[in-house]
């Protein structure tokens, strides 16, 4: 009975540990909030942030759906250039002793110092959020993909030559299949980083969105609203990268079991 | 029938030039099995590599039959140290994935499949992935995948090295029994002398740079082989004249050495 109590503390140790350390951490912030009366302005208590989002839920959905909408866009135009150039990158030496120095040397230029000159060019609608989302994402992505493409075992390339195989045939039907544990780990890099590359864009330029709801609920002194804000910006770039990690896991579990 | 007349093979460019091969000439029957022995950088590598067409001689030439080998060539099954097997693609596509480069698949091709894997004691694992598989297993797997288009020659590259001892010994065995089920000419790389001796019908012995064949020793120890023979004293003396050719110079030098040192 008891061996029994303590094989299933093991087992749950380490969902729980952390859920009540969290809840612990919560508690202390409520409480000491409450006691020593700190202003609202200044550090709310996590009630007063979810009845602060919870009384605008309606409006909080709407600006997650945009900031989702530009997450989304941005990284489907990572994935949709990342991928061919790497591609192009494995195929052609002189594609990766062209363009791979260029590559690392503009990850030199603070993207997020971009936004600005982008909104100038792009205009104050979603196309420099993209933008900025696709600049911060694209990159490791591009790193992984290629990565991947060329640790393909020299052995399994010699056997698809012996196989007659075009360098496209070896590309689709070994380096790449080879090359999707790497290209998944770029994904989840490039899902967290659109998330910051979304709430960037929209602190510099937009009239919706979490980050956008953040810098105008602090601009009012609306600090609750603004802690919810970061909240959900949190919960939904949890949400977003352990969607890959199932991704993953259903459609590609050897893939997944490599990591293990 | 392979026929290779006086290759030589050298890497790299003018002043870096390497000499890899030279010279080398050998003839494998059919259905022999040639082992070829000798310390790192003889060459053997290089060797299995041109015979496939994957790089090409500086001099001399490969002869397949009747035909010269000028670029890789699917006639000839190809076993790796590591078994190099697609992750994502289980047990019986790993074996069928050269049908599949080729456009070969055909049912009746699938049945062989089951059974070379059969053959290989891996029937009820076709479905199997490979990561759920011992090295043993997948470098069976491997070399299943090797026979399936029944190639005139099977081209081994120290297959088993990566093995556990046992499970090497093991291997061996069951090599020779695929080997028989299926006659074909096998030339297999290995570091182990014994391994060589136990499983083949000549023994090349190969020194370093450049390869050079120094001697080509014949087994006759009869087939079916088994572990036991190792007892017998042809085991015994091909084992010796091929360690004494890979050893031998060695020790000559230090004695000289050694001479030079008291002197």
């Amino acid at each position: 009975m008891l061996r029994a109590i303590a094989r299933r503390w093991r087992n749950g140790r380490e969902v729980f540990a952390p859920v009540a350390v969290l809840l612990a951490l919560l508690l202390a912030w409520q409480l000491t909030v409450d006691w020593f009366a700190v202003p609202v302005y200044l550090l709310p208590s996590p009630t007063r942030i979810v009845g602060a989002v919870w009384a605008v839920a309606g409006e909080v959905t709407a600006h997650a759906g945009a900031t989702l909408l530009t997450i989304f866009a941005g990284f489907l135009l990572s994935i949709v250039t990342a991928l061919p150039l790497a591609a192009l990158l494995t195929l052609s030496a002189t594609a990766r002793a062209a363009i791979y120095p260029l590559l690392v040397l503009s990850q030199s230029i603070p993207k997020v110092a971009l936004a600005p000159i982008l909104v100038l060019v792009l205009g104050t609608n979603i196309l420099p959020r993209i933008m900025v989302t696709f600049l911060v994402a694209f990159f490791p992505l591009v790193i992984a993909t290629a990565a991947g493409l060329s640790a393909t075992p020299r052995e399994l390339i010699e056997l698809g030559r012996s196989l007659q195989a075009t360098r496209l045939k070896e590309l689709f039907r070994i380096r790449l299949p080879f090359a999707i544990p790497f290209v998944f780990s770029g994904l989840k890099m490039a899902i967290t980083f659109s998330v910051i590359g979304a709430v960037v864009g929209e602190f510099v330029a937009a009239d919706r969105g979490l980050g956008y709801l953040m810098t105008s609920s602090l601009a009012f002194f609306n600090t609750p609203l603004g802690y919810g804000a970061i909240v959900i910006l949190s919960l939904l770039a949890i949400v977003l990268f352990q969607t890959i990690v199932v991704l993953e896991s259903v459609l590609f579990p050897w893939s997944a079991r490599m990591r293990t | 029938m392979i026929r290779i007349e006086a290759v030589s093979h050298e890497f790299g460019e003018d002043d870096d030039r390497v000499s890899a091969l030279a010279e080398v000439s050998l003839t494998i029957g059919d259905a022999e099995f040639v082992a070829v022995v000798g310390p790192s950088g003889c060459g053997k590598s290089t060797l299995l590599r041109l015979i496939a067409g994957l790089i090409r001689p500086s001099s001399g030439r490969i002869l397949l039959g009747e035909r010269l080998i000028s670029a890789p060539t699917p006639d000839v099954g190809l076993v790796f140290q590591s078994p190099t097997l697609l992750p994502w693609a289980n047990v019986l596509d790993n074996v069928l994935f050269p049908l599949r480069m080729l456009k070969e698949l055909s049912a009746e091709k699938i049945e062989r499949a089951r059974e070379l894997l059969e053959l290989a004691g891996l029937a009820g694992f076709e479905q199997r992935m490979p990561d759920e598989l011992s090295g043993g297993m997948q470098q069976r797997v491997a070399i299943c995948r090797g026979l399936i288009r029944n190639p005139a020659v099977l081209l081994m590259d120290e297959p088993f090295a990566a093995l556990d001892a046992l499970t090497r010994e093991d291997m061996g065995q069951q090599l020779l029994e695929l080997w028989s089920a299926h006659p074909k000419a096998i030339l297999f790389v290995t570091h182990s002398v014994p391994e060589a001796v136990m499983l083949a019908d000549r023994v090349v012995v190969m020194s370093p740079r450049p390869g050079r064949i120094v001697d080509i020793v014949n087994v006759r120890l009869e087939r079916p082989r088994s572990m036991e023979m190792e007892a017998d004293r042809e085991f015994q003396s091909c084992t010796r004249r091929i360690r004494e050719h890979i050893y031998g110079g060695r020790r000559l030098a230090n004695a000289a050495r050694n001479r030079a040192k008291v002197a």
